[in-house]
């Protein structure tokens, strides 16, 4: 089976201090992929490198094209929506034109509309509040809303940084069970991010341990989950 | 009491050119975070175009249609060929920048068309409009040139595609270019448009300060303080913001003894330092609402 994104030696550079030193991984169509890795390991550089947002070298080709040269919206515009640390809402907006916004490279209309209805059942919460503005809704109902502005782009690659990051678990619960049903029923491919390693290994097929720049094991989610390092550094027990 | 409605009408017609630099203003001020100095040169130069265009035998609204566009060309050309570079470089490098094309256009303008004043029709004629002696017909025409250029400015970015992306890239650069936009030309576009409603402002006003390189020096600053007293970051603010400091630079000039005419600028100077130390956003400048 020929990967979906393939990535070789990719090294990234903050000004002079390089951040990633050689990674090698591959994600399969299909697939959803975890990233773990203690803070400052490189987690969210390597997202940010495939998108083109921090200088790097190496080879990133998705779906047989290579990335090296294209803008971040250029590579948006193949199918890669970036869920980014933080979540990037549009806070000024309203909750419906931050989802418009999610498909403002698509052209058309009717797809648009009925999708916002779908994510609106995927999310009741982000109907009661479609004309609000974006910045008034809760860290958890803004996490809904990057998720679903991504999905508005119809992706076929989703990478996602941290999603659970200052959520209630009850909540970050909910997140993921939707996270796994976009996976499987939409065939979104998906990397996530996640100090959350033990709900992102109960999800994902494949879980890589990044640790200072380098991938220092690779292998199925329960593989990875039942390593005894890995338990002792990531789950804690 | 007629003086009094004279005043006030006198000065939402003149506000209605302010309103328009500062509707200018702030366009390029929401997409790079900074004051175009050279906005009124920009303006000044389309004006003149506009004045060639016509010396050359085209009709007015010819030659209103073909500046709008040759000013919308001309403002990205400059972003593209002078900003774009010192997209990130340091705020002071952008001033210098500023300053630099507000010389250049100036000299330039004077190297053409010489420092000699000129005339400078108007479309809407200088008859009492409706028979009233307190407002002239190019003054009706100056503010309801104003209103519907608003009206279309707030169509074009509430109900198209174009706008919606223009304000994403404008209020959180990184998140637009992850959902696609092309924000860089989002920035030219920008310009482009600023460019062109500068120079709507130039050929309304020309007809009353009359056309000369050094035409808009007053007119941007007046600009400036509508787009400060309404707030830099809404458009309807710098129009409502335009209109006010119309209005009170007449009543200040007519009501308060030695203001005159002499004194009116500074004025407006001192009504900027009062609102940036008073209220600096401005007063329709959004307080942004933020849970973290």
């Amino acid at each position: 089976m020929t990967a979906m994104l393939n990535v070789k030696d990719l090294r990234a550079y903050y000004g002079q201090v390089q951040a990633l030193h050689g990674l090698d991984f591959g994600l399969n169509e299909g697939s959803m992929t975890t990233l773990l890795g203690a803070n400052g390991a490189g987690k969210t550089t390597t997202l940010r490198a495939i998108c083109n947002m921090v200088r790097s070298t190496g080879a990133i080709e998705f779906e047989g094209a290579p990335l090296a040269g294209r803008s971040t919206e250029n590579i948006v515009r193949l199918g890669i929506a970036h869920v980014p640390q933080g979540r990037g809402t549009f806070t000024t907006m309203t909750v419906e034109e931050n989802l418009q916004l999610g498909a403002i490279t698509r052209k058309d209309k009717a797809g648009v509309v009925s999708d916002i209805e779908r994510m609106y059942d995927h999310f009741p919460v982000l109907k009661q509040r479609h004309t609000q503005q974006a910045g008034t809704l809760s860290g958890g109902e803004q996490q809904m809303l990057a998720v679903a502005r991504a999905l508005m782009l119809r992706p076929r690659l989703m990478l996602l940084d941290e999603p659970s990051f200052g959520l209630a678990p009850l909540i970050v619960r909910d997140l993921f069970k939707i996270l796994g049903k976009i996976n499987r029923e939409n065939k979104v491919t998906i990397l996530v991010v996640e100090q959350n390693a033990q709900l992102a290994l109960e999800l994902a097929d494949k879980a890589y341990v990044i640790e200072t720049g380098r991938i220092v094991m690779s292998g199925t989610a329960t593989e990875i989950a039942n390593n005894e390092d890995v338990r002792k550094s990531y789950l804690g027990y | 009491m007629e003086l009094f409605t004279n005043q006030i009408l006198a000065g939402i017609a003149t506000g209605a050119i302010y309103a328009c630099m500062a509707l200018a203003v702030v366009m390029i001020y929401q997409a790079i975070d900074h004051l175009n100095f050279a906005q009124g040169e920009m303006a000044m130069f389309s004006t003149f175009i506009s004045w060639q265009l016509m010396q050359w035998g085209v009709p007015y609204w010819g030659a209103f249609i073909i500046t709008l566009a040759l000013s919308f060309a001309g403002g990205i050309a400059i972003e593209r060929l002078l900003f774009k570079p010192l997209a990130k470089a340091p705020i002071l490098t952008n001033v210098a920048g500023f300053i630099a094309l507000f010389a250049i256009i100036n000299s330039v303008a004077g190297l053409i068309w010489d420092f000699t004043i000129k005339q400078y029709p108007t479309p809407f004629g200088s008859y009492p409009f409706l028979g009233s002696q307190l407002i002239s017909t190019h003054q009706a025409g100056m503010i309801g040139v104003t209103v519907l250029l608003l009206l279309a400015l707030y169509f074009f970015f509430q109900f198209t595609r174009i706008g919606l992306a223009m304000r994403a890239a404008a209020s959180v650069p990184e998140s637009a270019r992850l959902v696609g936009v092309n924000t860089s030309w989002m920035i030219a576009l920008g310009w482009g448009m600023a460019a062109a409603i500068g120079s709507i402002a130039g050929m309304l006003i020309a007809p009353v300060v009359f056309l000369e390189p050094n035409m808009m020096g007053g007119v941007l600053i007046y600009g400036f303080a509508a787009a400060v007293l309404g707030g830099l970051t809404s458009p309807l603010g710098a129009v409502v913001g335009g209109f006010l400091v119309g209005i009170f630079e007449n009543l200040a000039g007519t009501y308060i003894p030695g203001v005159g005419n002499e004194l009116k600028l500074p004025i407006a100077l001192a009504l900027i330092i009062t609102v940036l130390v008073v209220k600096p956003a401005g007063l329709f400048g959004r307080p942004i609402v933020k849970r973290v």
